[in-house]
């Protein structure tokens, strides 16, 4: 059973589509890799599963529950979340204040103590961090940060936009060993990636995205081996 | 110092502090939305007609009606959002220029036709009362307004720094996008800060009735100086504002001393203004490049 589902997307800026009737499956506690290529629709997937892009026609489910239609906050509620491209974090707040506003729903809320500690076990970078204003950051821990947001409002799917996007070689192992341990606390990583190798080594299962539909499905390491994908993305 | 300068920078940091408490619900509302509210001084203006009235017509003191004042003016803001900014919220600035200065006329016009155009001041029997300062004359009611923004300003801070619905305001403020992967609703933030920034400002003008005209067309000037006091603070930087505020207050009430005629107090501030805009257009107190 899919944690979550996606059918018949169609969606886009203004009047120009971009998703023309996207399918997606991901089963819980796995981790997914969209890959594709610059202007595919990957990002605008994950705005309109967040919900800060309307879906103008198809379903988006949680346990077969709608999300579409749903404000973004009620999607965070119910366990969906974005860490978007380019961080988006608050610049002028401290790194805490970050952490925190990834916090606000009341099931979220009560548990912040708690969630705080493990977010700051995962990156101790982020404790000796805490006070410093999130702008000032290194890319790395930025990303972090981004990422511990997102963990902060207990996501059953987080989703990674482009996590590694900018990082020095030796960060993007830290953020994709995050990404594992994620997973083992049992929750669903979906993420969009330009590192495609590196994504479909990771993934236990990849979607290849090419002009607003998924065109190949597989195994994220029987996708390393596909012939249309080693020629497409991996320049082989 | 004389007393007569001592008089107009004490005359310049109370009136500089009801500028503050003005310029923080601008700043507020532009931080928030990235709208400049040019019915600002209006919303001022609503506050000093209905605590005039409520102390002409029911006897009630103007500072139980700047109690009364928040929630009411808290609950228009939320409302005039809702139905006649939230459709311009995002739209191009020129837009939302026309609604908010249409909207200043229409209240202007509305005040004429309720209220007449009369100046009108309220007589309060503490209206007069003063106490000495080192030589300088302090009104007590120059006074109360002083510490009424003060507070406020204060309170305002204090509630962004550490409540969830603080931070939430000004996250929006710094990344909207960001605010909604939170999963803040930006819709329901909009509507507190406009509540918040009309509350600020008609209690502002509440504060003032018991030493200051009330008129229909008395709410431009302060939505201008307001507008100065925000861009010398650093745009959605509110303890700029309030440092902002008090400078304005000073330069203009010790700019009527210094300049040959009184008609000229004002072209102090806004030689400021013109000085900041060309040196530091990030304000005074704004971060370099933000």
């Amino acid at each position: 059973m899919s944690v979550l589902g996606i059918s018949g997307l169609h969606t886009g800026y203004g009047d120009v589509p971009i998703l023309h009737g996207l399918d997606l499956a991901i089963d819980e506690g796995m981790i997914g890799a969209v890959v594709g290529a610059n202007g595919a629709g990957k990002t605008t997937m994950m705005r309109a599963v967040a919900g800060i892009l309307p879906a103008w026609r198809g379903e988006i489910r949680l346990d077969g529950m709608r999300l579409d239609g749903l404000p973004s906050g009620k999607r965070v509620e119910a366990g969906v979340i974005l860490v978007p491209e380019g961080r988006k974090l608050f610049p002028s707040m401290s790194v805490r204040e970050n952490l925190e506003l990834g916090s606000l729903h009341p099931r979220a809320k009560a548990a912040r103590a708690r969630t705080l500690e493990q977010v700051f076990e995962i990156f101790p970078r982020l404790r000796e961090r805490e006070g410093q204003r999130a702008g000032t950051l290194s890319g790395g821990e930025q990303q972090m940060c981004a990422i511990g947001r997102g963990l902060m409002g207990l996501p059953r799917v987080l989703m990674l936009d482009e996590p590694s996007l900018g990082l020095a070689p030796i960060v993007v192992e830290t953020i994709f060993d995050v990404v594992r341990r994620i997973r083992a606390e049992g929750v669903t990583v979906l993420m969009v990636e330009q590192n495609v190798r590196h994504a479909l080594a990771l993934s236990d299962r990849a979607w290849v995205l090419e002009h607003g539909r998924i065109e190949i499905e597989g195994a994220g390491r029987e996708m390393l081996s596909d012939e249309r994908v080693r020629r497409a993305y991996l320049g082989m | 110092m004389s007393d007569v300068y001592l008089q107009a920078l004490i005359s310049g940091l109370m009136i500089g502090g009801v500028y503050a408490l003005v310029a923080v619900g601008l700043t507020l509302i532009f931080g928030v939305m990235d709208i400049i509210n040019f019915a600002h001084g209006e919303f001022l203006m609503f506050g000093m007609y209905g605590a005039f009235f409520a102390s002409v017509l029911f006897g009630i003191d103007p500072y139980l009606s700047a109690v009364l004042a928040l929630p009411l003016f808290f609950a228009i803001g939320w409302t005039v959002q809702g139905v006649l900014i939230r459709p311009v919220v995002g739209k191009s600035h020129a837009i939302q220029i026309l609604l908010t200065l249409g909207l200043s006329l229409l209240m202007q016009a509305l005040a004429q036709f309720l209220f007449s155009a009369d100046f009108q001041s309220l007589k309060l029997d503490y209206g007069s009362a003063t106490f000495d300062l080192g030589g300088a004359r302090v009104s007590y009611t120059r006074l109360a307004a002083f510490l009424i923004a003060m507070g406020l300003c204060a309170a305002l801070w204090v509630f962004l720094q550490r409540t969830d619905t603080g931070r939430a305001l000004r996250a929006c403020a710094e990344e909207h996008e960001g605010a909604l992967a939170v999963g803040i609703d930006l819709r329901r933030m909009y509507k507190i800060a406009f509540g918040l920034g009309i509350a600020c400002v008609a209690i502002a003008g509440i504060a003032m009735t018991p030493f200051f005209y009330v008129a229909p067309v008395v709410g431009p000037k302060f939505t201008l100086v307001a507008f100065v006091i925000v861009v010398l603070g650093g745009l959605g930087n509110i303890p700029g504002a309030v440092a902002g505020a008090l400078i304005v207050g000073v330069v203009e009430s010790v700019g009527a001393l210094v300049m040959p005629s009184p008609s000229l107090k004002d072209l102090g501030v806004y030689l400021l203004f013109i000085l900041v805009l060309l040196f530091r257009p990030q304000g005074l107190f704004g971060a370099k490049g933000s």
